[in-house]
């Protein structure tokens, strides 16, 4: 064994390389460890592994990590951390650590490495299944090798075979439907106090197995007298591993508190560590057997039918003497105090099965009276418990006493703790059930007991025992609590694995993207699109490079890259058929070569996607959506086909990769069009709206469609993906005469607004028909298609639904937050009653309009239109006019140029 | 995590998947036809049963067809999973 250096609380300690972090400091003499969270009582070590309430800290080394039990932190050279009472701090800085994931399906799984659980590996195991045994501690053996006994070879190298993973280290933190598993692996925390780049930190393990044996061992419990908390106070289990085991020294003498026989094993390993064992407090009357007789030949005293009933500090607030009485099982003190000085409590509680794991199936734990404890749950036919986990407890002859501890009144309770690292205590418990709580559940959220980071580990039965004599019920009366995955703390890191930063969700940029970065163009995120916003000239803010954006587009030209819209292939004898049913509209009369806006609704008749379809071919159309929609429109196709309509030919593909669109907006378009594309006739009446011709554009081949968003006179130039960029450079460089401009959504957004064009996600929420739009002129009455059924049901026929309008703020500056909510005029003032008529949708400030104005959805909007509502912002109120959703050119007289 | 059977590929991993509500309800032959009630009970109303539930799923991210599968709700089993259009295996006992 090898001395390792590491830091507590900036003082150099030293200690043997792999025991746990809790013995080292125990062996340098730190009995407290930290103070409790809400009472700064001295705490020390209690436990011995994940169960351990107090002994927390804060790693500062390596990645860092908050809130680790000082049980579970495997010594290293150059290991750093600090005490924390109980609330940690994320570390400040990005965690370079690698963390990774597998994803394994297996035979069987066995969950604790522990004899038990060896045994059941070592048996599936020879039986040619493949098995994952995995196991939280640093070695496998659990109770055995915390003894300091050796596991027979044999057993461990029968599982050394191709067909079995054995993991240790590796916590079990869930456990789903279907055998699902979710296991943390910790992989070089203890190999170096710093971060290893050649290795993953943590490896999350996801497993299916088709049979699960839990082997996950058993907690001991605390008792409950005043005082119990003190640094010296221990589990009796985890003394006697830290004295006979890791040889911690430490203590001069030692007491054993129990309830059953474990406290007389721990007694014989606490005496033979050389620490003196004053006595045996044993809440029995009567004990018999061959334990009673090896601890009373070590000369150690058995005092029967008594417990500890309160206990005294020195001055550093470590255990200095215990108090001993006459106790009867319901904790009355029916005898007189006895001290015994000893800075050891070794405390046998009794012990509690780990059934957690199988509690997250949302199985009960069952009181079984035999042991003293919860058991295991009836479980489902492949999952199956074995060893202490399955409440088989040998070695025992007399049975454990079903006792918890003393529940005393007054200035007592206050320091007679259940949870220590919640710091409640019984006083809590008593206000708990004088406010007439009776269900442990309440309980719970009442005291706080069970909620800390060990979810009441060393605690849950405890208060269960305690409220059931409280309230004059069996524990298992009472209710159990709920146990929730993780099982353990564990990093958001560790968890996400390598899906960070870059990696975490797929960044979609279209071909001409090089080029808006050069524009120093800010991006908008739509959905995992990258869009210019707007693109500046030099120092210019966002609204000021907007105006000018608006003003190319609606006076000279301007530009926009409109590659990310969604666009589906639609083909087959059947589809225009099948576009009737899907769009609100007529697609089947459509001309090839021309183009038609549509509109779909959901089932419901709530408009659920836009945009313009192109006929190519008789039997093939270009379907445009949304940008966001793009997915979720491709999805809703393939189920009508698959799942209504196999009969009809068609099939559809997602092309929005494979074109690059790019939009000349503006009276100067067709000019700057003719130069482009010297071949094509761009005249009106050869190139009528709503059509589509082929031409070479910049002596590429593309599609150009003469659609517009905006009202103006526009094209959109379709052309292969990868000749996006040069399409747009040409666009740029022979624009230079028309004074052209790149526009980005922002300016898109305000066009479209000022001619009271809706955006789908923006205008509506999937609560809007077309009819609320203002869009009927839009809804065929001649076929069926979806939604149309819906238009007729009493709520969307009705008068008085939200209708889409324009507003204009009466002051001519005041531009109104979209979102903001509309109210009747003087409405304002009444507080409390407001009448809640309407939102706006979308609000900006127009250069055509030398003004602020909004689209607005309202009750009853059309009728209003003309009358004045009010918009409170903030702390003022803006005074609205309701007027038509057309702002700009209601005569269409610009789209033809 | 579930692991469901889609009857084209095979068991995958439930993040391969979408929900698809239950499944046989279809689309009207008449929609005019119908009464508020009955057309509302076609876009709204569905089961939601304690116990065996014939449910429809799309492997979103995988084949991306859809198909009908008995669920239990109470455990999240899996019975059968068939095809569209093809008859429905007998509910699981
Ligand atoms: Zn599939």
């Amino acid at each position: 064994m090898s001395t390792v250096q590491f830091t507590f609380d900036g003082v150099t300690y030293h200690g043997n390389k792999g025991e746990p972090l809790s013995a080292a400091l125990l062996r340098n003499g730190i009995k407290v460890v930290t103070e409790s969270s809400y009472r700064y009582r001295p705490r020390g070590v209690i436990g011995l592994g994940y169960e351990e309430p107090c002994a927390l800290v804060q790693i500062d080394s390596g990645s860092g990590e908050p809130m680790v039990p000082a049980t579970r932190i495997e010594l290293v050279d150059g290991l750093v951390v600090r005490s924390l009472a109980g609330v940690g701090d994320l570390p400040n800085q990005i965690d370079k650590a690698r963390y990774d994931k597998t994803f394994k399906h297996v035979d069987v799984l066995v969950i604790g490495a522990g004899l038990s659980g060896l045994k059941a590996a070592q048996k599936a195991a020879n039986s040619g299944k493949s098995v994952i045994i995995l196991d939280d501690q640093f070695q496998p053996g659990g109770y055995v090798s915390d003894l300091n006994e050796k596991i027979d070879s044999k057993l461990i190298n029968s599982l050394k075979k191709n067909n079995v993973t054995h993991l240790q280290r590796t916590t079990a933190i869930g456990l789903y439907d279907q055998n699902y598993v979710v296991a943390i692996e910790r992989r070089t925390d203890h190999l170096s106090s710093e971060i290893l780049p050649e290795m993953s930190r943590m490896r999350t393990w996801h497993i299916r197995a088709k049979e699960i044996i839990l082997a996950t061992g058993a907690f001991q419990r605390v008792l409950v007298f005043p005082n119990n908390d003190r640094p010296g106070i221990m589990l009796s289990h985890a003394a006697a591993t830290y004295l006979h085991k890791y040889r911690v020294g430490t203590f001069k003498t030692g007491v054993v508190v129990t309830v059953d026989d474990f406290g007389y094993q721990d007694a014989i390993r606490i005496h033979k560590s050389g620490v003196k064992v004053q006595a045996i407090v044993d809440i029995r009357k009567k004990v018999t057997g061959k334990l009673l007789d090896q601890v009373r030949k070590l000369g150690i005293e058995v005092i029967l039918g008594a417990t500890i009933v309160d206990s005294t500090a020195d001055q550093s607030g470590s255990l200095n003497s215990v108090l001993v009485a006459e106790t009867n099982l319901n904790g009355q003190i029916t005898g007189t105090r006895r001290e015994i000085k000893t800075d050891l409590l070794a405390v046998s509680g009794g012990w509690t099965p780990t059934v957690h794991l199988a509690t997250y199936l949302n199985l009960k734990p069952i009181w079984d009276k035999k042991v003293a404890a919860f058991v295991m749950p009836k479980l489902p036919k492949n999952i199956k418990a074995t060893g202490f986990a399955n409440g088989e407890f040998d070695k025992v002859t007399n049975p454990p006493a079903l006792f918890f501890g003393i529940i005393p009144e007054g200035e007592d309770a206050k320091v007679s703790f259940i949870d220590l690292q919640r710091d409640a205590n019984v006083r809590d418990l008593r206000r708990a059930v004088g406010a007439g709580l009776t269900s442990v559940e309440h309980i719970k959220r009442y005291t706080t007991i069970g909620t800390a980071h060990d979810q009441g580990k060393t605690s849950g039965t405890t208060t269960m025992g305690l409220l059931g004599q409280l309230i004059k019920k069996e524990p298992h009366e009472v209710g159990t609590l709920t146990f929730r995955p993780p099982y353990i703390g564990v990093p958001f890191s560790a968890l996400a694995g390598r899906d960070l930063g870059i990696l975490s969700d797929p960044i979609r940029t279209t071909p001409i993207h090089s080029s808006h970065l050069l524009a120093k163009a800010p991006m908008e995120d739509v959905g995992q699109w990258k869009r210019p916003w707007y693109f500046p000239i030099e120092k210019e803010n966002m609204h000021d490079s907007v105006l000018r954006e608006c003003k190319a587009a609606r006076e000279d030209v301007a530009v926009m890259d409109a590659s990310t819209l969604g666009k589906i292939d639609i083909q087959g004898p059947d589809a225009g058929i099948f576009l009737d049913r899907i769009y609100t509209n007529m697609f089947s009369s459509l001309k090839v070569g021309s183009s038609r806006y549509g509109l779909m609704c959901g089932v419901d008749g709530m408009v659920f996607d836009d945009g313009v379809t192109t006929r190519i071919a008789e039997d093939r159309f270009l379907m445009t959506t949304t940008t966001g929609g793009a997915a979720k429109v491709l999805d809703w196709l393939e189920e009508w086909l698959q799942t209504e309509w196999p009969e009809l030919n068609v099939y559809c593909t997602s092309v929005t990769e494979h074109w690059s669109t790019v939009a000349i907006v503006g009276p100067k378009s067709r000019n700057l069009l003719a130069k482009l594309a010297p071949n094509l006739d761009v005249s009106n009446e050869a190139f009528p709206f709503m059509e589509n011709r082929y031409a070479e554009v910049a002596g590429i081949p593309a599609r150009i469609a003469r659609i517009s968003f905006s009202g103006e006179l526009a094209y959109e130039i379709n052309i292969e993906a990868w000749y996006g960029l040069h399409i747009w450079q040409e666009v740029m460089k022979k624009g230079r005469e028309f004074n052209i401009a790149a526009y980005g959504t922002e300016t898109m957004h305000v066009l479209r607004a000022e001619k009271g064009f809706v955006i789908v996600g923006q205008e509506t929420d999937g609560t809007q028909t077309p009819q609320d739009l203002g869009m009927d002129w839009i809804v065929s009455k001649k076929k069926d298609f979806i939604g149309k059924r819906s238009f007729s049901r009493t709520d969307t026929a009705r008068e008085g639904r939200h209708q889409l309008v324009g507003l204009l703020p009466l002051d001519n500056k005041t531009l109104l937050p979209e979102g903001s909510y509309i109210v009747n005029e003087g409405d304002s003032k009444n507080e409390g009653k407001l009448s809640h008529i309407g939102y706006v949708t979308s609000s900006y400030s127009s250069s055509a309009l030398s003004r602020t104005f909004a689209l607005a959805m309202i009750a009853d909007g059309r009728n209003r239109i003309g009358k004045f509502v009010e918009v409170p912002i903030g702390n003022s109120v803006a005074r609205v006019k309701i007027v038509d959703s057309v702002f700009f050119d209601k005569e269409n007289t610009r789209r033809d140029g | 995590m579930l692991l469901i059977n889609c009857p084209w590929c095979g068991p995958r991993d439930e993040t391969e998947f979408h929900y698809g509500s239950e499944a046989h309800i279809g689309y009207p032959e008449k929609p005019e036809e119908l009464t508020d009630k009955q057309w509302a009970e076609y876009i709204f109303y569905r089961n939601n049963p304690k116990g065996w539930f014939a449910e429809r799923w799309v492997h979103n991210v995988g084949c991306r067809r859809w198909f009908n599968i008995w669920r239990n709700t109470v455990n999240h089993e899996f019975g059968p999973s068939y095809k569209p259009f093809t008859k429905q295996p007998s509910r699981p006992k």
